[in-house]
């Protein structure tokens, strides 16, 4: 099958949506499809042979933080080109509320289009402001899906409509066989995230680490993740500070390591997230999970069944419950193991499998996508005289 | 005056073309319904079809056998206004037959078996999904067709009103256990 997939933020930037879009694409191609991804990026950054790059995006305040987007004539005519050139089976939007490539894909496109929404957003007002305008591009789309349930209600809620779950898709084995590093076993704890992202929720770790070193001093915190150390650390007393090691931006391979070593996985997000796939990571590599509960992580976490959840922003509740499960290792390996068998089901060869059923649901019997001038469809001059002669 | 008619007329053009991209929006949302339905007609036949191949192989018990024949039969034979039921009742049929993780077994350990669990796997699967692909486009039309510009002019032409498809298309959990 012939996939275009379209990704609306920069490339050469790190983050959840870029991930899962690389992970599906590569696990299409080892299956035999063609894909090709659209994604904004600088001319002069390499990419896989399967990317695409849509030309530079611009740095604008999206989904309260900043995000690098694509729009603009020159945008559109690339979007065009890409349709034309790749006759795809299927096209599939990811994230095609963003004023990015996705909106642009949407409102060039004709055939099938699937479109996976990942942000769930509170009810705002520029999403009502924005619904009127979005509608006669989202109502192409042939199938949407949520990646959590949590998702799939805000979508229904804000742009009416119905969505499939299919949640984000990990390689669980990456993280099941990773090599621990005895650097970073015996009483550690372990965060990975923006630090100067306050939605991660370091500052509500460090709120609570005092309590949990004055009871176990032995303890370690490793924090992996861009931003400003002296600046994560200003909030603790001076000779608590040697406790908590930053370790940079990570590799992935890192990353897995760190997962696998740590005693405790904690990710106090605030807010923001529609799904979690760090805490997926987390117990693909059979870390024990303490998550804040929000919506999209008790989720994750089937209720608290493979990962412990405290309330969040409580800095006292996070202290405590890191506390009981340091002190209890039978309980944290009863998590450890919950948690690798839930963590399955995110696998890509199940989350793989039901996107493409989704594709083949919604390509059966229908033609390929092609720019909306090529087929004279929808809102095409020679659409309209036909409706017209109706 | 002449100028006052130019007004008009650009009025009257600029409504014309705003009232012909609806009707554009709104002939693609009926072809949307159109393939959404066909794609859903195709998965319940596939997943009838499954189910009656199924139930005449012997691998199940004959009264199992009995029921979901029966059920497959009737979902295949329907006449479009008893489809919702006949459906649904395929998928109770179907999460009564395979409600123990033991039938499942069963049935997979059967020469073949493999392949047919799957596929009745993935069709059992992939009906919700279709289904909810063809509400979703039902919805989006029949919400532009409520409109009064829509209704006011006639934009709908002849096309009739669209209505969701409902069914209980709950898939037997059993069938469905891949976190092993």
């Amino acid at each position: 099958m012939r996939i275009g997939i379209v990704c609306p933020y920069s490339w050469d930037v790190p983050g959840g949506v870029q991930f899962h879009i690389r992970d599906l694409a590569e696990y299409f191609i080892r299956l035999g499809h063609e894909v090709s991804v659209l994604a904004p990026a600088d001319d002069d950054t390499p990419l896989p042979p399967y990317v695409v790059s849509a030309g530079r995006a611009v740095p604008v305040p999206y989904n309260g933080s900043v995000a690098r987007l694509n729009f603009g004539f020159l945008s559109a005519a690339r979007v065009r080109r890409w349709l034309h050139d790749g006759a795809f089976h299927v096209i599939h939007i990811h994230e095609p509320t963003s004023p990015s490539l996705g909106l642009l894909a949407c409102w060039a496109a004709q055939g099938p289009i699937v479109a996976t929404f990942h942000t769930s957003n509170p009810r705002s007002r520029a999403m009502i402001a924005a619904y009127s305008i979005l509608q006669a591009a989202l109502e192409k789309i042939s199938a949407r899906i949520a990646v959590s349930e949590y998702a799939r209600r805000t979508l229904v809620e804000h742009l009416g409509g119905d969505a499939v779950v299919i949640p984000n898709g990990v390689d669980v084995d990456f993280f099941a066989k990773a090599e621990p590093n005895p650097d970073w076993q015996g009483d550690t704890i372990g965060f990975i995230g923006r630090i100067d992202e306050p939605r991660k929720g370091l500052p509500v770790l460090m709120r609570a680490l005092p309590r949990i070193l004055a009871e176990r001093p032995r303890t370690r915190l490793l924090v992996a993740g861009r931003g400003d150390e002296e600046e994560a650390v200003a909030s603790l007393p001076a000779e608590l500070r040697s406790r908590v090691e930053f370790l940079g931006m990570v590799s992935d391979a890192d990353k897995a390591r760190l997962l696998r070593s740590v005693d405790l996985y904690v990710a106090p997000n605030t807010g923001g997230e529609s799904f979690g796939i760090i805490l997926v990571e987390a117990m693909s590599a059979g870390a024990p999970v303490l998550a804040s509960d929000l919506d999209a992580f008790a989720q994750v976490l089937d209720r608290g069944a493979a990962g412990e959840l405290f309330a969040n922003e409580d800095a006292d509740a996070l202290a405590e419950a890191a506390l009981r499960l340091l002190g209890d290792p039978a309980h944290r390996a009863g998590l450890s193991a919950r948690g690798s068998a839930h963590v399955r089901r995110f696998d890509w060869s199940t989350v793989g499998a039901d996107i493409m059923s989704v594709y083949e649901t919604v390509t059966a019997g229908a033609a390929a996508v092609a720019t909306d001038e090529e087929t004279g469809g929808g809102t095409g001059l020679r659409a309209r005289l036909r409706l017209a002669r109706d | 005056m002449t100028e006052t008619l130019i007004w008009i007329i650009v009025v009257l053009v600029a409504i014309g073309l705003y009232l012909s991209w609806t009707a554009g929006r709104l002939d693609r949302l009926h072809a949307r319904i159109d393939a959404a339905r066909a794609a859903l007609d195709a998965q319940l036949l596939r997943r009838a079809s499954v189910a009656q191949e199924l139930a005449t192989s012997g691998v199940l018990d004959p009264a199992a056998s009995i029921v979901l024949y029966e059920a497959a039969h009737a979902a295949r034979q329907a006449e479009e206004e008893h489809r919702e039921v006949a459906e649904s009742e395929l998928s109770q049929a179907l999460r009564a037959v395979f409600a123990e993780p033991q039938q499942v077994e069963a049935v997979r350990e059967a020469p073949g078996g493999v392949e047919a669990a799957r596929e009745l796997a993935e069709a059992a699967r992939r009906v919700p999904m279709a289904r909810r692909f063809h509400n979703d486009a039902v919805g989006a039309a029949r919400r532009l067709r409520e409109h009064r510009k829509v209704r006011w002019f006639r934009l709908a032409g002849h096309a009739p009103f669209p209505l969701a498809f409902e069914m209980d298309d709950e898939p037997p959990t059993a069938l469905m256990d891949r976190a092993a």
